[in-house]
């Protein structure tokens, strides 16, 4: 069991999370930053999937009751066991009645918490993510709360440190046009590449919302309700656009002017309120080549 | 037909009518291509969304899709399933005003046609329903709700809905129901689905 001493900020039980049920308007969910928790998974010996502690912006304290490994990855964020300082990006072996204190992340937005065996809390409709925008799956972190740890582990702890980037400041973020890009003009397309976009404090797991110059429509129709996939670049009538992250609605009302590239929603998920970022097209097939060199 | 890449792992598949959107949901469902994870209906269009690392057979499916055949519609809705209603929302009156009818006559309307789920979205279960008669159209609440009921029935512009779990919003309601749309530990977890038919009755 973990006992939670404090929450911090915003602090979530992922995995990753609910595909199959969008048509019922279910969100995917799941965590943010997947590279991020992915490797934390990796480091303790887990199964791809084993649920994890994604850490927003100030962390938790928790008491580990039984002995393990945990690994720390994804923003950076300075922790300690007992006040000893904890590398990131490395297993890390911990006693029974430990304390864990994660403080703040100071780049980047999101850090992850991986524990050998995974975060066990019930499944509910096959996953144990906190939806942070439907009431499905655990509650986030409240104090007091008891995590118990579960048996996906199948592999050993990874007791070398994981060469990872650091976060880039001004991040260029790889997108694909469309699928409502004819919704816009030619300019407000030159528009989205050539502007630095700040990303604004109202950002969630829903989405990152983007500051910058307005981006006009062609006309002014009212488009019909679609699906939507993380990544859209979905643009309400102020002009500004919205980044769907993993905690997305499932559809919605506004054009998609360009999706950005499964290879660089990490970066987006990483993005903290203040970044700037830009916007690069590239083609599908580009988008596709860019997964398999992605990095850790 | 017309389909739009949406990023590299998926397709938006334009079809500009609802009912031809719930025969191709239908038509795919049954196919289950390979590396399919989502279909996702909207009102003129359905979204297939490919497991990452197979995005590339979305490639094949994209070029068998203006070939495939589809079920007939009748072949794709179910039996309408009855909601009762009891019509006592807090925004009747003001239904009624809007409308420049009594609120005996808003119910008589809200009962009296046969909806279609567009489609599911705002929150799991959620239905988007066609078939309103257009006498019930009214605007949206001009100060959205901070918290509304689960089970409440509203109306919103050409909309009429059934909130499933308790959120925010700005339709007006004019009842509520104890029928359970969304649960978690269902199999499927919502009551209707896209293409699914109901009604409303004045619960007894």
């Amino acid at each position: 069991m973990i006992r939670v001493r404090t929450p911090g900020l915003l602090t979530t039980v992922q995995d990753l999370g609910r595909p199959g049920l969008a048509h019922l308007g279910v969100p995917t969910a799941g965590a943010a930053d997947r590279r991020a928790f992915g490797l934390a998974n990796r480091l303790v010996g887990n199964q791809d999937g084993a649920a994890a502690l994604e850490i927003t912006l100030a962390g938790p304290e928790l008491e580990l009751e039984a002995g393990g490994w945990l690994a720390l990855t994804g923003g950076r964020v300075a922790a300690d066991l007992d006040g000893r300082p904890l590398p990131m990006d490395v297993a890390v072996r911990f006693e029974p009645g430990q304390v864990l204190r994660v403080g703040s992340v100071s780049s980047g937005l999101r850090a992850y918490l991986a524990v050998r065996g995974g975060i066990d809390v019930p499944e509910v409709l096959g996953s144990r993510s906190t939806d942070t925008l439907a009431p499905v799956g655990p509650p986030r972190l409240e104090e007091g709360a008891r995590l118990p740890v579960g048996d996906r582990a199948d592999g050993d702890p990874f007791r070398q440190v994981a060469p990872t980037r650091p976060v880039d400041p001004e991040p260029v973020l790889r997108a694909v046009r469309g699928p409502r890009d004819d919704v816009f003009t030619e300019e407000a397309l030159r528009t989205l590449i050539g502007s630095a976009w700040a990303v604004t404090s109202d950002s969630d797991r829903t989405g990152v919302r983007l500051d910058g110059p307005v981006l006009e429509r062609r006309r002014k129709v009212e488009l019909a309700s679609e699906g939507m996939v993380e990544g859209s670049l979905q643009v309400p009538p102020d002009g500004h656009p919205i980044l769907f992250l993993a905690n997305h609605p499932t559809t919605g009302g506004y054009p998609v002017i360009a999706v950005v590239i499964g290879a660089d929603l990490p970066l987006a998920a990483q993005a903290r309120p203040g970044t700037r970022l830009r916007i690069r097209f590239v083609s599908v097939a580009a988008a596709r080549a860019a997964r398999g060199g992605a990095g850790p | 037909m017309r389909l739009r890449p949406v990023g590299e792992r998926a397709l938006l598949v334009e079809v500009g009518e609802l009912e031809t959107v719930h025969r191709l949901h239908a038509a795919l469902r049954e196919l289950d291509p390979p590396g399919v994870v989502e279909l996702v209906p909207g009102y003129r269009t359905l979204l297939v969304v490919a497991d990452p690392d197979r995005a590339q057979l979305l490639d094949e499916l994209a070029a068998r899709l203006p070939a495939l055949e589809l079920p007939p519609a009748e072949a794709v809705a179910g039996e309408p399933v009855e909601i009762p209603v009891t019509y006592d929302g807090e925004d009747l009156e003001e239904v009624a005003g809007l409308t420049g009818l009594d609120a005996d006559e808003v119910v008589r309307r809200h009962t009296e046609p046969e909806y279609t789920v567009a489609f599911l979205g705002f929150s799991p279960g959620f239905p988007y329903l066609v078939g309103l008669d257009p006498a019930l159209e009214v605007p949206r609440r001009d100060t959205p709700r901070t918290s509304i009921p689960a089970g409440s029935v509203g109306l919103a512009g050409t909309q009429t809905g059934i909130y499933p779990t308790a959120s925010p919003g700005g339709w007006q309601l004019i009842g509520r129901t104890d029928v359970t749309l969304f649960d978690p530990g269902r199999d499927p977890p919502a009551l209707l689905g896209p293409g699914g038919r109901l009604r409303f009755t004045v619960a007894g």
